[in-house]
C-alpha cells in the first residue's frame, strides 16, 4: 500500500512544488525509460532528480519531457561531470551551461560531488576519488566557491564511494568534508549508500560516519545499491553500481540518520537495469514511510519529554 | 610529500592504460598497496564508455554481437576517449573508427549503420525549430522559385551509403527481423530528421542525397536541382521537393541573393 502524507502537509508542499523548493518527502532519479509513466499517470512523488550532463544537448524529447514533468514537480539538479576535485581550472563552458540549465528549470537543489573526472581535456565519466590533503582542501574549496559565485546559489556536495586509500592523506574524510563546508558556505548531501560503501572498503564504522558528519548542513540524502566483490586480501569490496534496489543494511543506516535529521528530500538512485515504474516507486514510497514513521516517533518522545 | 598534479597525472595515465602498474601509494585498510581496488577504477571508466557507446549503436551491436561489439568498442575508449563531460556527443568518431577497424573489414556496411545510428543521436538532441507547411512556399511567386535558397531543419543528416543500410539498420533495431538481404539492389541513400517528437530514418530517391546536400550549401534551388541531375537522371524536382516539405526539412527560405540560409530566420506564414 502506498504511504500517503496527511492534508495539511500535503497543502504545505503544494505550495512549494509551485514555488520549486524541494520538499522533505522521498523523490526519484528521473529516466528516460519513465517519462511516458510519469508524465500520463502523474505518480505521487516529492520531487525528481536528473543528472545534470543528460540535459546538455539542445533540444529534442529530454528537454520537451523535462519541462513537461517540471510543470508539475520539484526538480533537483545533480551534476556528475564538472570535477571539481581535478588539480586544473574548472571548465567555464560546462559551468556556463549549469548556469543556463538552473535559469531554464529552476532547481529546488544543485549537487555536485566530491570527486575529479576531468584530466587535461580527457573525461573519464567516472567519480575519481581525491587524497584527503591541505593542498587538495584548498583548490576544492576554490573550485566550491567559484562555483557558487558563478551560479549564484548555494551547491550541496555529495560525500564519495571509494574504493582505495591515498597513503599521502592527512584528513579524515569527515573532517575533510567539515572544513570545506566551513571554508565555503556550502551545504552537504549525504549519500547513505557511499556511507556503507566506503565504510566497508575502508574499515571504518558506517554508524559512528554518520554519527560525526556534519549533520547541520545536510539538505538531501541519496540512497541506492551496491555491488559486492573481493579485493586482494579478500576483504569484501563494495562496488557503487546504481542497479538494484537500496540493501537492508543501508535502510537501517537511512533510518539511523533520519532519527538526527527528520524528514529530508531523500532520492532514489537506479541508474543501471533500471526497473519497471513499479518497483523503483516501491523503495521512493519505503523511504518517505520511514521518515514518517520515524519523525512521529521523534515527535511522541519529545512531548512525554516536555 | 606526493604533490597533487603528479599524483592526478600518474593516477589518469594508468586508467586507461593497463600495461601500466598501480601508482604508488593507492592503499587499502591496511596501508599496503592494492592493485585490485585500483582496477576498480580502470574498470568503471572503460566499461562505462563501452555501454554508452552499446547504447548509442545498439544496430551495430546486434548484427556483430555483443562480445565482439564490446571488444570493438573498447579499443575505441582507449584511443579516443572523451574530451567533454557532455556524453550525449560522444562517438561521433565511432563510425569512421568501424570502418578503419580490421576485424569488422568483412562487413563493409557496418560502418554507415553507425553512421546512421550516429546521426540518429544528434537528431534526437538536436536544436527545436518550427518546421515550414506547403502553403509558407505558395506565397512565392512562381517565376522567383527556382532562385530560392532553403534553410534545412537542425536535426536533418544525410548518410549515404554504397549497401543497403537502411534495410539492415531497420532489421537490426526494436523488433526489426534480420532476414537476406540483397546486396546487388544498390546502395541507400538515408534521411534522418526529427521535426516533431519522434526521429524518423526514410529512404531517399535517386539524387535525392546530392539535391539535399547542395541546399545545405547554400545553393539555390535551380543550382541544387542540377546538382541532382548530374548524379541521377531520374531526379523528380516536383517529388522530391514534396516529400522533403512532408517531412518537415525545411525551416526557411530567402530570396536575397548570397545570404547563409542557417541563417535565415524562418518564413511567417
Amino acid at each position: 500500500m502506498a504511504f500517503r502524507f496527511d492534508d495539511q502537509q500535503r497543502d504545505v508542499f503544494d505550495g512549494q512544488r509551485r514555488d520549486g523548493t524541494v520538499p522533505p518527502r522521498s523523490g526519484v532519479g528521473l529516466k528516460p525509460e519513465h517519462y511516458r509513466t510519469i508524465v500520463e499517470s502523474n505518480p505521487d512523488v516529492g520531487f525528481f532528480e536528473v543528472h545534470a550532463e543528460n540535459y546538455m544537448g539542445a533540444g529534442g524529447p529530454p528537454h520537451r519531457y523535462l519541462t513537461e514533468i517540471r510543470s508539475r514537480y520539484p526538480l533537483s539538479l545533480h551534476g556528475v561531470g564538472l570535477s571539481i576535485g581535478a588539480d586544473q581550472p574548472l571548465d567555464r563552458d560546462h559551468l556556463e551551461r549549469l548556469r543556463q540549465l538552473i535559469e531554464r528549470y529552476q532547481p529546488g537543489l544543485f549537487s555536485e560531488h566530491l570527486a575529479w573526472s576531468t584530466h587535461d581535456a580527457t573525461f573519464f565519466d567516472d567519480l575519481l576519488p581525491v587524497p584527503y590533503t591541505a593542498e587538495m582542501l584548498a583548490r576544492v574549496s576554490d573550485h566550491i566557491n567559484e562555483v557558487q559565485e558563478t551560479l549564484g546559489q548555494q551547491m550541496l556536495l555529495e560525500n564519495p564511494s571509494t574504493y582505495l586509500a591515498f597513503a599521502e592523506s592527512t584528513y579524515s574524510e569527515i573532517d575533510f568534508i567539515a572544513e570545506i563546508a566551513r571554508r565555503t558556505g556550502c551545504g552537504l548531501l549525504l549519500d547513505v549508500n557511499n556511507v556503507h560503501v566506503a565504510s566497508i572498503n575502508q574499515q571504518w564504522d558506517p554508524v559512528r560516519y554518520i554519527d560525526e558528519y556534519p549533520l547541520a548542513h545536510v539538505q538531501e540524502i541519496h540512497l541506492a545499491g551496491y555491488t559486492r566483490e573481493e579485493d586482494d586480501k579478500g576483504r569484501p569490496l563494495l562496488i557503487d553500481t546504481h542497479d538494484r534496489p537500496v540493501d537492508e543494511i543501508v535502510w537501517s543506516l537511512f533510518e539511523h540518520a533520519i532519527v538526527k535529521l527528520g524528514p529530508i528530500p531523500t532520492l532514489i538512485e537506479w541508474d543501471a537495469k533500471v526497473p519497471a515504474w513499479p518497483e523503483l516507486k516501491a523503495e521512493a514510497d519505503r523511504a518517505e514511510a520511514i521518515m514518517v514513521a520515524t519523525d512521529a516517533k521523534e515527535q511522541r518522545r519529545a512531548a512525554i519529554v516536555r | 610529500m606526493q604533490r597533487l598534479s603528479d599524483r592526478q597525472r600518474g593516477f589518469a595515465t594508468a586508467l586507461l592504460d593497463p600495461t601500466l602498474s598501480t601508482p604508488p601509494g593507492l592503499v587499502g585498510p591496511d596501508g599496503d598497496e592494492s592493485p585490485k581496488r585500483f582496477s576498480v577504477y580502470r574498470n568503471n571508466v572503460v566499461v562505462g564508455l563501452t555501454e554508452a557507446l552499446q547504447a548509442a549503436f545498439p544496430a551495430v551491436c546486434r548484427i556483430v554481437g555483443e562480445a565482439f561489439f564490446r571488444a570493438m568498442a573498447r579499443t575505441y575508449v582507449v584511443s579516443e576517449p572523451p574530451t567533454s563531460p557532455i556524453l550525449l556527443d560522444y562517438g561521433a568518431g565511432f563510425p569512421d573508427f568501424v570502418a578503419g577497424f580490421e576485424p569488422a573489414a568483412s562487413l563493409p556496411y557496418l560502418p554507415d549503420v553507425a553512421g546512421i545510428e550516429r546521426a540518429w543521436t544528434e537528431a534526437y538532441h538536436a536544436r527545436e525549430a518550427v518546421a515550414l507547411e506547403h502553403t509558407a512556399l505558395a506565397a512565392i511567386p512562381s517565376d522567383r522559385v527556382a532562385d530560392i535558397r532553403l534553410a534545412l531543419h537542425p536535426s536533418l543528416r544525410v548518410v549515404r551509403s554504397q549497401f543497403p543500410a537502411l534495410t539492415i539498420w531497420r532489421m537490426n533495431v526494436d523488433d526489426g527481423v534480420p532476414g537476406s538481404v540483397d546486396f546487388g539492389s544498390g546502395g541507400e541513400d538515408v534521411l534522418v530528421l526529427r521535426s516533431a517528437a519522434e526521429v524518423e530514418a526514410r529512404l531517399m530517391p535517386p539524387g535525392g542525397a546530392e539535391f539535399v546536400t547542395a541546399l545545405a550549401n547554400g545553393q539555390t534551388a535551380a543550382e541544387a536541382t542540377r546538382s541532382a541531375m548530374g548524379a541521377s537522371a531520374l531526379f523528380d524536382l516536383s517529388a522530391n521537393f514534396a516529400a522533403l516539405i512532408g517531412a518537415g526539412a525545411f525551416v526557411g527560405y530567402s530570396l536575397v541573393d548570397g545570404m547563409n540560409p542557417r541563417e535565415m530566420k524562418a518564413a511567417r506564414a
